[in-house]
């Protein structure tokens, strides 16, 4: 039974306003464009081109290897100028593809379709494994793995996350608004793998008008209805996303599959459309760049490959010197200590600063006030999690639930003594799942 | 290259609550019955209480400047530790003593154990009990300019008629701060409210003192009516220790199911304390004896994660 909400979670401030009414814009690129081998989960795609190739939009640069990886397409034309590691938003170098843009954009042409109807399910998720779809919402899970479920007729749900429960991110929004027949579209897609699924459009409560033109656009639409979710984030974390919409509850050991349902972002399902509509590779997606420091922010249609630099200058420069800029929202994104860094199939936006409250606050001991265990979306406490952490004592670590932390930061933000609550438990989870590997 | 910009793991926001102002709001709850004790008892109420809040504020910076430690005064803890310990003295006492009870309270119980955070008693109530325990004359002595004789709970326990109204408004003997419950109540209500403290420990408390003193009373052969369990309510340091001393964080289990079973044991070990004990008070013994049970308590309710059930509490 659907909660429309979920236990937990805060109210940041939610900073939409800055760029919500801006209308998507396509950014052409000027400068080369940096296409990382690993933008998404599982084996780094590996490259088909060489270093003096001509390639052009559209053509298929790196390819997938094995099944949880994801090819990779040029966005514009040009030549290949080196491949080389260079710097991703997460500080680490990873081999990438360069291009020198030759402002040409000259594209391929791509092969006819048959139409939705005809496809079989193994043709549909071929298309999507070709055209490099991976969750756009930030996770970057290759999307054919998702949709090569074992039992389709298991599937009762088929949701899309409109949540966009991230502060400052209007990406969502604005497709939801501009293009509402791309995602309605791309839902259908899906919904001819499931025979048996009923498809939701998952939206929070505080977007009234895409819950209204939703409504209004699946009227007609027998499997096809809109929840309106209560405003909270995160509500757009998976699996509260699934107990808000169905009741179903799932830990860290399951997979959505496992309680019939499919989890896709707005952008993730517009690509699954272009991918098995038009053949269409995964080559642009919309970022939002806003935050106190940009002198206009916008949402863009960005190509994938483009320099941060770019977007920036695109967006009228900084009104105010930025003190901290970050790929992605302000709870879940990376800080950057440079702009030099190419946009990525899951960047969905480029947040810029003036004052950085975290650097400004100092943390004190706890207090043992229970707020991180009252607000944390896992359920799990926190404030035990991180102490664990910090004493490297990772046995109780996992005994206490902490690798069922999604990292959504919620115990961080809400800290009265401003503790880096989430930063340790993180680091802990990773030392766990480094020694699970080395067994 | 551009200049390099701050970087941290997310979150880069933060709540803009902070420590200080949790301890400030707690402070400022507590005017009320503050407020009431001075108009109760005097300006030498007033003595004590200020004797008290910088006696414990001056132990923490001289503990902290002397170990070369970062001074942590500013976060007002130590003004909330002494101000409850000042509460829970009797007016008469001589001005040493509640300096003594900050020192302890401070000193021993608080910083030697690692500081805010870190004890394992709440210190005003285990500096309250090392007074006690040292010099228990001075601390039950309740006969002040204002009043003469035995506290209302003292009455009540030898069986004379007291006055329920008289002690819900707090126009009675007593120490300092415990004997308005409205003032209390009041106090309780502005927490609640800033969301610093909920229903839980008090609600769990106050229920099972009634359930177990009304059970206890029988026992012992005394006839139970309304007036005698508002007195009971009413008296002594129940609603001091219910709403500010059993809600300290630090002191008090972090798991939502294990503060109803802390409030719980409070209010058995409270009744058990009043009706069969020696004195007729309770409610210290019982927080403190509780703070010690806090760790088991917490291992034994430690909430199911998101998936495995706890996903609906």
């Amino acid at each position: 039974m659907a909660k429309f909400t979920f236990i937990g979670g805060i109210h940041p401030y939610d900073g939409k306003a800055l760029s919500k009414d801006k209308p998507m814009k396509a950014v052409l690129p000027k400068g080369d464009l940096v296409y990382p081998l690993s933008q998404h989960i599982g084996a780094p795609a590996v490259a088909l081109v060489q270093k003096g190739d001509r390639v052009l939009t559209g053509q298929k640069i790196a390819q997938a290897q094995g099944f949880v990886s994801a090819p990779i397409y040029a966005t514009v034309s040009g030549t290949v100028k080196a491949i080389e590691p260079r710097r991703v938003v997460t500080g680490e170098p990873v081999m990438s593809i360069v291009v020198e843009n030759d402002l040409l954009y000259e594209e391929v042409t791509y092969p006819p379709r048959k139409s939705l109807e005809k496809m079989s399910r193994e043709e549909i998720i071929a298309a999507v494994q070709e055209a490099g779809v991976v969750g756009m919402g930030g996770a970057g899970f290759p999307t054919h793995v998702k949709l090569s479920v074992k039992d389709p007729d298991q599937i009762a749900y088929v949701i899309v996350n409109c949540a966009e429960c991230e502060p400052y991110l209007t990406s969502d929004y604005r497709r939801m608004i501009e293009e509402p027949e791309k995602i309605i579209d791309g839902l259908k897609v899906i919904l001819q793998l499931f025979p048996k699924a009923r498809g939701v459009l998952a939206v929070e409560d505080n977007k009234p008008d895409c819950i209204r033109q939703f409504a209004k656009l699946v009227k007609e639409e027998p499997k096809i209805t809109v929840a309106s979710l209560k405003t909270k984030y995160p509500q757009g974390s998976e699996r509260q996303l699934i107990y808000a919409v169905t009741g179903r509850a799932i830990h860290s050991g399951k997979l959505p599959a496992d309680v019939g349902c499919i989890v896709d972002n707005v952008d993730t399902v517009v690509a699954i459309n272009a991918a098995v509509r038009e053949g269409r590779p995964l080559m642009h997606r919309i970022v939002t760049v806003t935050g106190d420091a940009v002198a206009q922010p916008q949402n863009f249609i960005v190509r994938i490959g483009t320099n941060y630099h770019e977007l920036i200058e695109e967006a009228g420069g900084f009104r105010t010197e930025p003190e901290k800029i970050i790929s992605g929202g302000p709870m879940m994104g990376f800080a950057l200590f440079d702009l030099d860094v190419p946009t990525t199939k899951t960047a969905s936006a480029l947040l810029c600063l003036t004052k950085d409250e975290v650097s400004a606050m100092e943390p004190s001991a706890c207090i043992n006030c229970g707020r991180c265990a009252q607000v944390c979306p896992g359920r799990v406490v926190p404030k035990l999690l991180a102490e664990y952490a910090e004493h490297d004592d990772l046995d109780a670590f996992v005994a206490h639930e902490g690798m069922e932390c999604c990292e959504c930061g919620c115990c961080s933000y809400i800290c009265p003594a401003k503790r880096p609550l989430t930063q340790a438990i993180k680091s802990a989870r990773r030392m766990v799942l480094a020694q699970r590997k080395k067994k | 290259m551009s200049e390099l910009r701050k970087v941290s793991s997310n979150p880069h926001v933060r709540d803009k609550d902070t420590t200080s102002r949790i301890m400030l709001t707690v402070t400022f709850a507590l005017l009320p019955a503050t407020a009431f004790g001075i108009f109760n008892f005097g300006m030498r109420a007033a003595l004590v209480v200020a004797v008290s809040i910088a006696a414990a504020v001056l132990t923490e910076l001289l503990f902290e400047l002397c170990c070369k430690k970062k001074v942590t005064v500013k976060d007002f803890s130590a003004v909330v530790t002494g101000l409850l310990l000042g509460l829970n003295l009797p007016v008469s006492v001589p001005l040493w003593l509640p300096a003594v009870g900050s020192v302890f309270a401070i000193l021993v119980v608080k910083m030697l154990f690692g500081g805010l955070g870190k004890n394992f008693m709440n210190p005003a109530l285990a500096g309250r009990c090392f007074l006690l325990i040292s010099f228990p004359a001075l601390m039950t002595n309740f006969t002040c300019d204002a009043y003469a004789g035995a506290t209302p709970l003292a009455n009540l326990k030898a069986g004379v008629s007291v006055n329920a109204i008289d002690m819900i408004i707090g126009r009675t003997g007593g120490t300092i701060g415990e004997t308005s419950m409205l003032a209390i109540v009041a106090g309780a209500c502005i927490l609640i409210l800033a969301g610093i403290i909920d229903l839980k420990i008090p609600g769990s408390y106050l229920v099972s003192f009634v359930v177990f003193v009304t059970l206890f009373a029988f026992l012992s052969g005394r006839t139970v009516d309304g007036p005698y369990l508002a007195a009971q309510l009413a008296g002594g340091g129940l609603m001091l220790g219910a709403f500010f001393m059993a809600t300290d964080y630090v002191t008090r289990p972090i798991t939502q199911k294990g503060q109803y079973v802390y409030g719980l044991f409070l209010g058995f070990l409270t009744a058990l304390f009043r009706i069969f004990g020696a004195s007729a008070e309770g409610v210290s013994y019982a927080i403190i004896l509780g703070n010690l049970l806090v760790p088991l308590i917490e291992k034994y309710t430690m909430p199911k994660c998101f998936g495995k059930g706890g996903e609906r509490s």
